[in-house]
């Protein structure tokens, strides 16, 4: 125990006077957490509609001030022919084609029917999917606003409509920051120690002072915590600086208890640090272990859920995504932080960390070789 | 315990097809300084490795402070010091903290600690240099402080890998002061060099060549067998068959 804090020691000291690090670690964060979320955004805004009016009616100028009106539309404008619209998206001015024909108001009022053209710009496919849907909610709502105009109530009994009325659970609003924050907070943690434990080992490699640790009769379980710690207590301090921002800058306030949260993140950490320890000793210089970290974290990520939907990935991707420890740790910050989990709603994700964080840290262990 | 501080038997590394050290034997005895010479990539490095514990060997035998090599390595640690050709100080340490880490790690108290780490910074005349980084000091300042750490728990043994590259003769000559008082408090002290000059510092000086030792007495017999006036003849009439290349 007595070696272990003059490890400790020495370690926080380096940390602590390692000025680029400390940058990195602590503002780096803060900066990212208040940046990116405005950005990493996949809310469909500002989708532009080139409108081809062929009827110039009130009830064309009525869809269309409609569909102006909703916030997902902006930037539209006007053409007279299709093949003028069709250059707008040709250019990547415009997203979607509505094309009202002639008699559009004769034919809605006598027939009681009309179509209208809609054309998509699907390089985008998420635009083009929401864009279309959007379009078409809104032409549905326009539809049931004739109906109601022309068919008075009692006249005739109108065909019964089953009216679908939706409740969105754990995020009402439907905020985006509030799925997204939490997403990120536990995608910069991992970035951060994975880079910062797997350079650690790898660093005394090159400059040489490995030899002379590993020539003195200290255990290596004891060099691998001495290691391990110091970025535990510094990932936990990003970790409340990321709670913070996430709460004063976006009004977010973990439903579930807190406490939990830490409890979950000191055996995340054990995991993740343990990964980037093993990396670290598998590593010879700097760069090879930058180029492993960077694997993994990419790998990591893309697998997490953090961005995409693991429900949606193949077997195998789902299978990847569990043996990812930052999957668990993404799954349970916003199973916590939105939905109030408890420990028992969590458990699979504790029993799967933990049994992680065993594997990578005694492989790191074994293969730290004090002799070769 | 007899007065044999170390002692190789046929000591063999291979890696690969390649012999790095080729069936060594010789005995160092307690409190003397033992000269290890060679060429760049004679072998001496990986036969210092295995002696330290770094290193298993392929083949013969090894005891170092009565230790065996393949199974007690980590009790040899306990009793040798070790300073690499790599410097090994961390520079952005001071230097009472760099004392205080390796003194630390190697069981000492807090009170022998803060006595021997006065006492060595006394010995180097650097005691206003205590709170001082590591990287500032000057490379011979560096080496000699290297040197007091790696005897700062009192080894049986201390292995000193080439330790005077690239300082002057002035902070040379002053390194090797070290050297004799560490022996003089009965520290077994095996050194490597390719200073010659060095090597006739010695108590005795094994000479090795493509991994084998080719000549193994004191540096007084050496020259009389080879009817020369200097061991850096000696070295040259045997490194000169050297059919391995530099590295």
């Amino acid at each position: 125990m007595r070696t272990l804090r003059f490890l400790l020691q020495k370690e926080f000291r380096q940390i602590l006077r390692s000025r680029s690090l400390l940058i990195s670690i602590i503002l780096g964060p803060v900066i990212q957490l208040t940046l990116l979320p405005l950005a990493a955004n996949f809310e469909v805004k500002k989708i532009a509609v080139a409108v081809v009016d062929h009827d110039h009616s009130t009830y064309s100028n009525k869809l269309i001030a409609k569909i102006y009106a909703s916030k997902y539309f902006s930037g539209g404008t006007y053409h007279s022919s299709y093949e003028a619209a069709n250059k707008m998206i040709e250019q990547n001015k415009a997203d979607i084609i509505l094309e009202i024909p002639q008699g559009f108001e004769r034919n809605l009022v006598r027939e009681g029917h009309e179509e209208v053209y809609v054309a998509v710009n699907a390089i985008n496919g998420t635009k083009a999917g929401v864009g279309s849907g959007y379009l078409g909610a809104i032409v549905a709502d326009f539809n049931q606003d004739v109906r109601l105009q022309w068919n008075q109530p009692g006249h005739f009994s109108e065909a019964p409509t089953i009216d679908v009325v939706n409740a969105n659970w754990y995020n009402p609003f439907m905020s985006y920051f509030l799925f997204m924050v939490p997403g990120l907070i536990v995608s910069l943690l991992t970035g951060i120690g994975a880079f910062s434990a797997s350079l650690n080992i790898v660093k005394e490699k090159e400059i040489g002072t490995i030899e002379q640790i590993n020539v003195t009769p200290i255990k290596k379980h004891h060099f691998i915590l001495g290691k391990l710690i110091p970025y535990w207590v510094l990932s936990m301090f990003v970790f409340t600086i990321g709670m913070l921002v996430s709460r004063f800058a976006y009004g977010i306030v973990p439903v579930g208890n807190i406490g939990l949260l830490y409890g979950f993140l000191s055996a995340y950490l054990i995991t993740l640090l343990g990964a980037g320890l093993l990396i670290s000793t598998y590593s010879d210089t700097q760069q090879q272990a930058v180029s492993l970290a960077f694997f993994f974290v990419l790998v990591f990520n893309m697998i997490s859920g953090v961005f995409t939907s693991i429900d949606s990935m193949p077997d195998w991707g789902k299978a990847l995504s569990y043996l990812s420890p930052m999957s668990h740790f993404a799954a349970v910050m916003r199973m916590v932080v939105l939905k109030g989990s408890t420990f028992h709603d969590i458990q699979p994700h504790f029993i799967a960390i933990i049994i992680l964080g065993i594997v990578f840290n005694t492989w790191a262990v074994l293969n730290y070789r004090k002799t070769t | 315990m007899s007065n044999i501080a170390i002692q190789a038997d046929k000591l063999t590394k291979r890696f690969d097809d390649f012999t790095a050290v080729d069936a060594i034997t010789f005995d160092v005895r307690q409190g003397e300084i033992f000269g290890f010479v060679g060429a760049n990539g004679a072998g001496k490095t990986t036969a210092m490795r295995i002696l330290c514990g770094l290193s298993i060997p392929t083949s013969g035998t090894a005891t170092v402070a009565g230790f065996d090599v393949y199974k007690d390595a980590e009790k040899i640690k306990k009793n040798i010091g070790y300073m690499s050709q790599k410097f090994s100080l961390y520079e952005d340490l001071t230097v009472m903290e760099n004392i205080t880490f390796y003194a630390g790690i190697y069981g000492l108290s807090n009170q022998e600690i803060k006595d021997r780490g006065a006492e060595l910074l006394t010995r180097l005349g650097i005691e206003h240099e205590a709170k001082t980084f590591v990287a500032s000091l000057p490379l011979g300042w560096k080496q000699k402080l290297a040197f007091s750490v790696a005897v700062i728990h009192r080894p049986k043994i201390v292995f000193l890998d080439e330790p005077t590259g690239g300082v002057d003769p002035v902070t040379r000559r002053q390194f090797w002061d070290l050297i004799y008082e560490a022996a003089d408090r009965g520290i077994t002290v095996f050194v490597t060099t390719h200073y010659m000059d060095e090597a006739e510092y010695c108590n005795r000086v094994s000479v090795m060549v493509d991994g084998r030792i080719d000549a193994f007495d004191t540096p007084a017999n050496l020259k009389k067998k080879f009817s020369v006036e200097s061991m850096n003849e000696v070295f040259y009439q045997l490194a000169r068959g050297a059919k391995r290349k530099a590295d």
